[in-house]
This record gives C-alpha cells, structure tokens and sequence, in this order.
C-alpha cells in the first residue's frame, strides 16, 4: 500500500481536522464580531449637507435640545426643526456664511434640506420618544454623547440586545426627569443610580416590558 | 500544513484590515443584506415618501379641514385651536383681521404650575437672545444679534399681555414667530413668568421680606 499513498498522508486526518477547528473558530469569530450594529452601525457618521455642530450649540451657547426638537415630549417622532426656526438667529448670525447657503434657500422656498438619517431603526420598531424622556430615560441612552460632537457619529448600536438591557433593568438607567436634557449629567455613584432608579421605576410604575408587542406590532 | 497556516493568517489579516474594528468611523450607510422588512414602503414623519407628488410625508392640512385636536382649558371652558378666542388669538374675539384689539389680561388663571411652566419653557425658547433675566443680554449677543428686546423696556412692560401673545406667535420686527415652537397654553404661560421678571425687577428693596434684607444689603 504504501505505493499507493505517501507516507505524509497518515497526517493528512489530523491536519485536516486542526485546519477545520481553525477555520470554524475564525469563522465563528467573526461572525461574532462583525455580524451585529455594533459593528455595523456605531461608528456611522455621514456627511450631512450643513455642517450642523451640536458641540457649539449646546455646550458653548448652551441651548436646551427642546429648542430644536420641539416635539421629542410629546410625540413618537423626535422632529428635525423647520429650518425657519434656524432663521431665527441665523438671519443675523452668520448672515452671509456660505456654509448656511442651504438653510437660508431652504427657509426661503420651504425646499427640504436633504439632511442624512443616521439613527435609523427597523420599519417593524415602534420607538416612542415622549414615553422615554418624559420617564427619565435621556438623549444620551441612545444617541451618546451627541452635545459633544461636532458632526453627528452613531453612537450605540440600538439592537434588540441594547433595548432590552434597558428594559430588563431600567433602574440602572432611569434619571431624575429635570436631568433628562442634561447629557452632562452622572449619578453621583451606582449604588446611588440604583437606589433613585429603583425608587423611580417604583414611584412611575415603569413596566420592565419585554413582550414582542411592546416593540413590535 | 505550513502554507495552510501562513494562507490562514493572511486570509484573517486581509478580512481585518478591510473590515476594520467596531466602532470605527465609516462614511458609508450601514449595510443592509435583508432589508424588505425593515425598509417598508410606509409613511414615516419626515422622510420622503414617492406616493405624493411633492414627496412631503408629513401632509399639510387639507384646505377648509381643522386639525383633531384636545382642547385648551380656560378655567372650565374647553377651547378648541380653531375658535375665535383671545387664548388663540391674543384679540378681543370678534377683532376683524389686521385690527389690533389686544386683550390686557392672560386669559389663563394664574397658577404657580402655570408659572413654573412659563419659566421653564422661558429657559427653552427665550433664554439664548432674552437672557435668564429677561435684560436682552442673552449669549447670542456675542455672536453678532444686536437688537434684541430688553422685556424690562418700559415700552414692553405697558403692553397688553395680548400684544405680547401677538409677539410670541408672529414674531416682531427681527424675531420671528414662535408659533411652531411653542404651544398658546405655554406662550401664556410664558407671559406670566415674563410678567413676574418685569415686576421683580420693578420692586424696590424695601419689598424685600425682612429677614432677608439683611443678605440684600450686603
């Protein structure tokens, strides 16, 4: 027989065998790794067609967020202002600036302004922005840090997994509601954060809600 | 086994080199291999949508249609946002379009919920130009508005709360409307906190509390 095959191929079993338990372990890596918005979707930051900053509205002139998304409390939708409402202060400020040629345009002749969506969650998820931040859930959750940036980046990866840490165990998130729009705030420390949200959950009878319909309908 | 292990290492750094890290910064949209469901050809508020004409998926109202809508408690009265009522209007009901007949008085009881709105709504929408005081000197003073309505003015103290409804809602002279921003209930709520800053700041030291006289002077 061993005409027939070489000596090396006694090996050929093992060899195959370790070259399959590396193949299957990258794979499942990275399937781990790149297959979940964590990878897809943080980190996504468009070019938006005005170069809007949030860090120099509300942490150096310190607009409230409300001034902008004047319906996140009342409606499911957080709006995008009219950009009338840029008009306010920018027909005098930066009156000229070509980088506000859009806004200007888009006030004047009511043509939208093609901002880009980038917290974009399924057509089959029924997030209700009013129900959050009117029961101490804050921009900062979901979005992150979004008064310090400068250009809009996806923060967190919003998938069912990140929704449901915080719907299993809301105390650990829950705010005092008049530090909602505050995106600088911390608790003072966890077993703090614990003790209010806990006292918080129990005094608004948040529902841990965690059936499909709650999201899903 | 040698060239399987070296191809193997260079097929994971290829994979990691084009594929990146998590987190890192993409200017691509994120991809989608499966997205019938989760892109539906449904009205969402804001996006365009091809089924009308002008793409608008947020409609405009239909011409002579009024929108549903709660009504606005006055005292006990329930009034709807379409009623000639000087809540909507800031007029005497009745005015004929272009008049000025503004009514004195803030047609909602004064509370201190009401108050404690005004402020806080005040903080929101008033507060960048009109300053925490109400003096004119809000931060956007640094960034080139000049004009801006000092609400001590006694030329503002002497209007009609309707006069200053009027104001809020259709704005004056180089500010404009608040109509979007702000609900009538919170404009007149607004009008109150604005009143209590005028008539703080038209007190005199001697209508201080007493006991706190003593910290004033300091």
């Amino acid at each position: 027989m061993s005409d027939i095959f070489p000596k090396w191929t006694n090996k050929l079993p093992a060899y195959l065998l370790a070259a399959g338990a590396m193949m299957g372990t990258a794979v499942v890596a990275g399937v781990w790794y790149y297959f979940t918005p964590k990878y897809t979707r943080v980190g996504y930051q468009p070019i938006q067609p005005v170069s809007f900053s949030h860090h120099i509205h509300v942490e150096q002139l310190g607009m409230d967020c409300r001034y902008c998304h004047t319906g996140v409390e009342k409606s499911s939708h957080s709006n995008i202002p009219a950009s009338t409402l840029c008009m306010n202060c920018h027909n005098q400020v930066l009156k000229e600036d070509p980088r506000l040629a859009l806004v200007r345009e888009s006030a004047a002749t009511g043509k939208p302004i093609p901002w880009v969506w980038i917290h974009k969650t399924p057509d089959f998820v029924f997030f209700n922005h009013a129900v959050h931040v009117n029961r101490g859930i804050s921009c900062v959750h979901c979005h992150g840090q979004i008064n310090l940036m400068d250009e809009v980046q996806h923060a967190k990866p919003l998938s069912m997994a990140f929704c449901l840490d915080c719907h299993r165990n809301p105390e650990a998130f829950i705010r005092p509601p008049d530090q909602v729009f505050n995106l600088n705030w911390q608790p003072e420390s966890q077993t703090k954060q614990l003790a209010d949200g806990a006292r918080l959950v129990r005094e608004w009878r948040v529902e841990k809600l965690e059936n499909c319909s709650a999201c899903h309908r | 086994m040698r060239y399987f292990l070296a191809a193997f290492v260079l097929l994971c750094l290829a994979v990691v080199s084009i594929a990146g890290f998590r987190g890192s910064l993409s200017r691509r949209p994120p991809l989608e291999l499966f997205s019938d469901m989760d892109r539906q050809p449904k009205l969402r508020p804001q996006s365009a949508n091809e089924f009308f004409a002008d793409r608008f998926s947020s409609r405009p109202h239909p011409a002579n249609t009024v929108p549903r809508a709660e009504p606005l408690l006055v005292g006990a009265q329930p009034v709807y946002p379409f009623e000639d009522h000087p809540v909507n209007t800031g007029m005497v009901a009745g005015t004929p379009p272009g008049a000025t007949n503004f009514v004195e008085l803030n047609p909602l009881p004064l509370t201190a919920e009401l108050l404690a709105r005004g402020q806080h709504i005040f903080s929101i929408h008033c507060l960048p130009c009109h300053g925490a005081a109400g003096d004119g000197k809000g931060v956007t003073t640094k960034y080139g508005m000049t004009v801006i309505g000092n609400l001590h003015d006694p030329r503002i103290v002497r209007q009609p709360d309707g006069e200053i409804f009027h104001v809020i809602t259709h704005g004056r002279n180089l500010m404009q409307g608040y109509a979007a921003a702000i609900e009538p209930r919170d404009r007149w709520a607004v009008i109150a906190y604005v009143r209590a800053l005028q008539l703080s700041h038209l007190a005199s030291a001697d209508e201080v509390p007493a006991d706190q006289q003593a910290a004033l002077r300091k």
